[in-house]
C-alpha cells in the first residue's frame, strides 16, 4: 500500500518533469548566464595570456621592458591572423577610449616587417603605448573575475591608484534612472488602483448582462496588440494630435500653448497607465465576484452606513485582489521598455531602456547584465518587503 | 524561378535560345533554386537599392534575391555569427561598423582586386575614393546628414548656415536632431566657430566635448529627437518642428516623389559612407559573392544614385549620376558630393567613432536623461 503510494508519487512528479526542464532551459538557465556575464570576462585574459603574465611583475608606473612588448606584439599578430583582434580590441577600449584603434592600428603595422624594437614600432604605431595608462588598461581589462560593471552600473569607478571612486558627475546616469524607474512604477501602480478599483466594484456588482459587457470593455484593449494601443497614445497625444486639436478648439488654450503631453514623463504614465490597467481590473474583480452582496446588506441592516461597511466588510475581503494586482503592475512596469522607448521622449526614459540600449547598440553585455542583476535585486527585496507586509499567500489572482 | 517563367513569357519561338541561355547561366554562375537575403536600411533608400541593384541582378544570375531591413548596429549580426545560425547573406553597413565587424571577423574578407574594374580598366583599388574600401566591402555609397527646413514654416528670412540651426532668437522654434551622439557633436561645435577639419582635434580633449555638449545645452528644451530615418521628412511635413537633421536622400525623395516643399542646407553638412559587406559563415556564400561583385560594378553603385540622392563612393561612379529614373530630376546637385554642397563640410572621422562613440554615447545617455 506505502509503496504503491510512494510509486503513485513518483508518477506524479515525473509528470511535471517537462514544465521543470522547461523553465530551466528557457529561464533558469539564461538567468544564471546572464548573471555570469556582469562578472566573468574572459576574452582579454584568454587571448592575451602571455603579456598579462609578464605584466604581473610591472610595477603599474614605469614603461614595461621590451621582452613586454615583444609578447603583446606577438599576441597582437596571432589575433589579427585569427580576425579575433577586434572584440579584444573593444573590451580595453571600454577601460581607456582611444585602445580600440590603437590596438588595431599596431598590429596592422607591425604585420608589414618583423621588427628589430618591438618598443618603438609599437610606439611608432600607436604613441599611446608610451604611456602607463594603456598598459593599466590591458591589465585591468585582463581580470577574468571583475566586479567593473557593477561599480559602473552604480555609477562608480576605480581611480588609478584602485580606490572606487564616484563617476564624474556628467557621466553619472544609472543610479538617478533606477530611482525615476521605482517611483515611476510606484506611481503607476498607485493610479492603476485608484482607477481600476471603481471599474472592477462595478463590474462584480453589476448584473449579469451588464457585467459581461463592462468586463469586455476591459478585455478588449487588454487583448489589443501592445504596439498599436501605444501608437493610439502617439496619434491622440501628440502635439498637433486630437487632444491638443480639442483644447485649441475650445479655446482653452493658444496655437502656441499646445500642451506637450507626449514625449515626456506625462506621455509615459499615461500610456503605461492605460496599458497596464487590466492586470489591477482582473484580480480584483476575481476577488470581489467571491464577495457577497449579502454581506454589505446585513452591515447596513445592523446600522452601519455605506462607509462603515465598506471599510470595515468590504475593503479588508479586497486587500488579497489589491495585493496580486498591484504586485503585477508594479513587477510589469518595473521591466517595461518598449512604451518607454516610443512615447517617453526624452524625459520618460526607464532603466530598462538602457539595459535594451547596452544589448543590442553598445553591445556592453557585461553593463547590461549587471544593470539586469541589479533591477532583479531591487524587485525581489521589494516582494520580500511586500510579503511581510501583506503576505503573499493571501493573494488572489483568479 | 524567375527564369522559368521568363522562359514561359518568350513563347515557344524564343524557347530553344532562352533554354540555351539557362544552361549557360546555370552552368557558369548559379543553380535555379540558390538564393541570397540582402539586409539593409529599410523606407526610400531599401526600395532605391532594390530597383537599383537587387532586381537587375535577380534578373541576370537567376539567383533569388530577398530584402530584409534593419536599423544598423552589429548586434544581430554578432548574434547570428555567434550561434552559427546565419540567415542574413549580405548586409549593408555604415563604415564604422563594417571596420569594427572585420576587425572582429564577423564578415568574409574582400580581395579589392577581384572587385570588376573602372569601365576605363582602372583597377578598383585605384578608383575606389581614399578610404572607402574596408577588407570586408564592395559597392558603396555616400550620404550625408545635413539640416532640412519646410519653406512654409519661414514667411521671411530663412536659415542659410549651421549657425542658425542653433539660433533660437532669429529661427524660433523646435528642432529634429537624430537620438545619438553622432553628428550632433560636430554640428555643435561647427556652429560654436570650430572649422571643419579641427572638429576632431577638439572633441580628443575633455575639454572639446564639454564645449559641443555646452552648444547643445543651448537649443536642448526645443529638440524633438527621431531615431528612423523616415521620421525627419515626416516630422517636417507635419510641421512638428521647424527644421532637422536628417539624410539627405529622404529629404531628397520628399521633395521630388511626394512634392514636398523642404530645403536642404548643405552648410555644415556630416559626410559619411558606407558599403555591403558579407556576413562570416552564411551557407549562400558562392551567391552573396556574386552579390556583392554585382553590386561593386561601377554602373550598378551609379544606379542607386538614379532614384536616391546617394552617390558612388569610386570616382569613375561620378560621371554616370544622371537624372531620376522616376521624375527626371538631374540628380547632382543634389548630391552630397557635388561641389556646390561641399563648402563647410565634416567628413565623419568613423575611427574616432568607433574609438569614442561608446563613451560619447553614454554621456549622452546622461545628458539626455537630465
Amino acid at each position: 500500500m506505502a509503496l504503491s503510494l510512494a510509486a503513485a508519487r513518483v508518477r506524479a512528479a515525473a509528470l511535471t518533469l517537462p514544465l521543470v526542464a522547461f523553465i530551466g532551459v528557457t529561464f533558469l538557465a539564461p538567468l544564471g548566464l546572464m548573471l555570469t556575464r556582469s562578472v566573468h570576462e574572459p576574452l582579454v585574459a584568454d587571448s592575451l595570456p602571455d603579456t598579462l603574465a609578464m605584466l604581473k611583475e610591472w610595477d603599474g608606473v614605469s614603461l614595461p621592458e621590451e621582452d613586454v612588448y615583444q609578447a603583446l606584439g606577438r599576441e597582437l599578430l596571432s589575433l589579427h591572423r585569427q580576425r579575433s583582434l577586434g572584440s579584444v580590441a573593444t573590451r580595453v577600449n571600454r577601460l581607456e577610449s582611444g585602445m580600440r584603434s590603437a590596438i588595431v592600428r599596431t598590429a596592422r603595422q607591425l604585420r608589414n616587417a618583423d621588427p628589430g624594437s618591438w618598443r618603438e614600432a609599437m610606439i611608432a604605431a600607436a604613441p599611446v603605448w608610451n604611456e602607463p595608462k594603456a598598459w593599466r588598461a590591458l591589465q585591468r581589462s585582463g581580470e577574468r573575475y571583475t566586479l567593473r560593471h557593477f561599480l559602473h552600473a552604480l555609477d562608480l569607478e576605480r581611480d588609478t591608484a584602485g580606490n572606487v571612486v564616484a563617476q564624474p558627475p556628467e557621466q553619472r546616469i544609472y543610479l538617478s534612472l533606477l530611482g525615476r524607474t521605482l517611483m515611476v512604477s510606484i506611481a503607476i501602480t498607485v493610479i492603476c488602483l485608484i482607477l481600476g478599483y471603481p471599474v472592477a466594484y462595478l463590474i462584480a456588482n453589476s448584473p449579469p448582462s451588464r457585467s459581461n459587457l463592462l468586463l469586455l470593455l476591459v478585455l478588449v484593449p487588454f487583448w489589443t496588440s501592445l504596439l498599436v494601443r501605444t501608437t493610439s497614445w502617439i496619434v491622440l497625444l501628440q502635439n498637433q494630435g486630437v487632444i491638443n486639436d480639442l483644447l485649441v478648439a475650445a479655446g482653452l488654450t493658444t496655437e502656441e500653448g499646445r500642451i506637450p503631453m507626449i514625449y515626456n514623463m506625462t506621455g509615459t504614465l499615461v500610456a503605461m497607465t492605460q496599458i497596464l490597467l487590466p492586470f489591477m481590473v482582473l484580480p480584483l474583480y476575481a476577488v470581489m465576484r467571491t464577495i457577497a452582496p449579502s454581506q454589505m446588506r446585513a452591515a447596513a441592516a445592523l446600522g452601519a452606513s455605506f462607509g462603515q461597511a465598506f471599510v470595515r466588510v468590504y475593503w479588508p475581503q479586497t486587500l488579497p485582489g489589491i495585493a496580486a494586482g498591484s504586485l503585477l503592475v508594479f513587477i510589469l512596469s518595473i521591466g517595461y521598455y518598449i512604451t518607454p522607448a516610443l512615447v517617453g521622449g526624452r524625459t520618460g526614459q526607464l532603466i530598462s531602456n538602457l539595459i535594451a540600449y547596452h544589448m543590442q547598440q553598445s553591445l556592453n553585455w557585461g553593463l547590461a547584465a549587471a544593470l539586469g542583476a541589479i533591477l532583479l535585486v531591487c524587485v525581489l527585496f521589494l516582494f520580500l518587503l511586500f510579503n511581510r507586509l501583506v503576505g503573499v499567500e493571501r493573494m488572489r489572482f483568479t | 524561378m524567375r527564369q522559368q517563367s521568363r522562359v514561359k513569357l518568350q513563347g515557344r519561338a524564343g524557347s530553344f535560345i532562352a533554354a540555351l541561355a539557362l544552361i549557360g547561366v546555370a552552368g557558369t554562375q548559379a543553380t535555379a533554386n540558390e538564393s541570397v537575403t540582402v539586409v539593409s536600411w529599410g523606407g526610400s533608400y531599401a526600395e532605391a537599392c532594390k530597383k537599383a541593384v537587387l532586381d537587375p541582378f535577380a534578373d541576370e544570375s537567376g539567383i533569388e534575391v530577398r530584402l530584409e531591413s534593419y536599423n544598423g548596429g552589429l548586434a544581430q549580426i554578432r548574434a547570428q555569427v555567434e550561434t552559427g545560425n546565419v540567415h542574413w547573406d549580405v548586409v549593408d553597413l555604415e563604415f564604422a561598423d563594417l571596420a569594427r565587424g572585420c576587425d572582429e571577423g564577423l564578415f568574409e574578407l574582400v580581395d579589392i582586386d577581384e572587385l570588376p574594374p573602372a569601365p576605363d580598366g582602372t583597377p578598383a583599388r585605384d578608383d575606389y575614393f581614399e578610404g572607402t574600401f574596408s577588407e570586408c566591402g564592395g559597392g558603396g555609397i555616400f550620404y550625408s546628414t545635413v539640416y532640412a527646413y519646410n519653406d512654409e514654416s519661414f514667411a521671411g528670412q530663412r536659415p542659410a548656415t549651421i549657425e542658425d540651426f542653433f539660433d533660437l532668437q532669429k529661427f524660433p522654434g523646435r528642432r529634429g536632431m537624430r537620438r545619438t551622439a553622432g553628428a550632433n557633436l560636430e554640428f555643435a561645435l561647427l556652429a560654436d566657430g570650430v572649422p571643419p577639419e579641427e572638429i576632431y582635434a577638439v572633441l580628443n580633449t575633455p575639454a572639446g566635448v564639454d564645449r559641443a555638449f555646452g552648444k547643445l545645452d543651448t537649443i536642448k528644451e526645443h529638440i524633438v529627437w527621431w531615431e528612423a530615418g523616415a521620421q525627419p521628412p515626416q516630422m517636417l511635413a507635419d510641421q512638428e518642428v521647424v527644421m532637422s537633421t536628417a539624410y539627405n536622400g529622404r529629404i531628397f525623395n520628399a521633395q521630388v516623389l511626394e512634392q514636398q516643399p523642404f530645403t536642404i542646407v548643405w552648410d555644415g553638412q556630416v559626410l559619411d559612407y558606407g558599403q555591403f559587406a558579407i556576413v562570416a559563415g552564411t551557407p549562400n556564400l558562392e551567391a552573396a559573392r556574386s552579390y556583392l561583385l554585382f553590386a561593386s560594378r561601377v554602373e550598378n553603385m551609379a544606379a542607386i544614385g538614379h532614384y536616391i540622392a546617394y552617390s558612388p563612393t569610386r570616382r569613375s561612379g561620378i560621371d554616370l549620376i544622371s537624372t531620376h529614373r522616376e521624375t527626371g530630376v538631374e540628380m547632382r546637385p543634389h548630391m552630397p558630393s557635388a561641389p556646390e554642397n561641399m563648402g563647410r563640410v565634416v567628413r565623419n572621422d568613423w575611427e574616432w567613432w568607433a574609438d569614442h562613440g561608446e563613451e560619447m554615447n553614454e554621456r549622452f545617455s546622461a545628458w539626455l536623461s537630465r
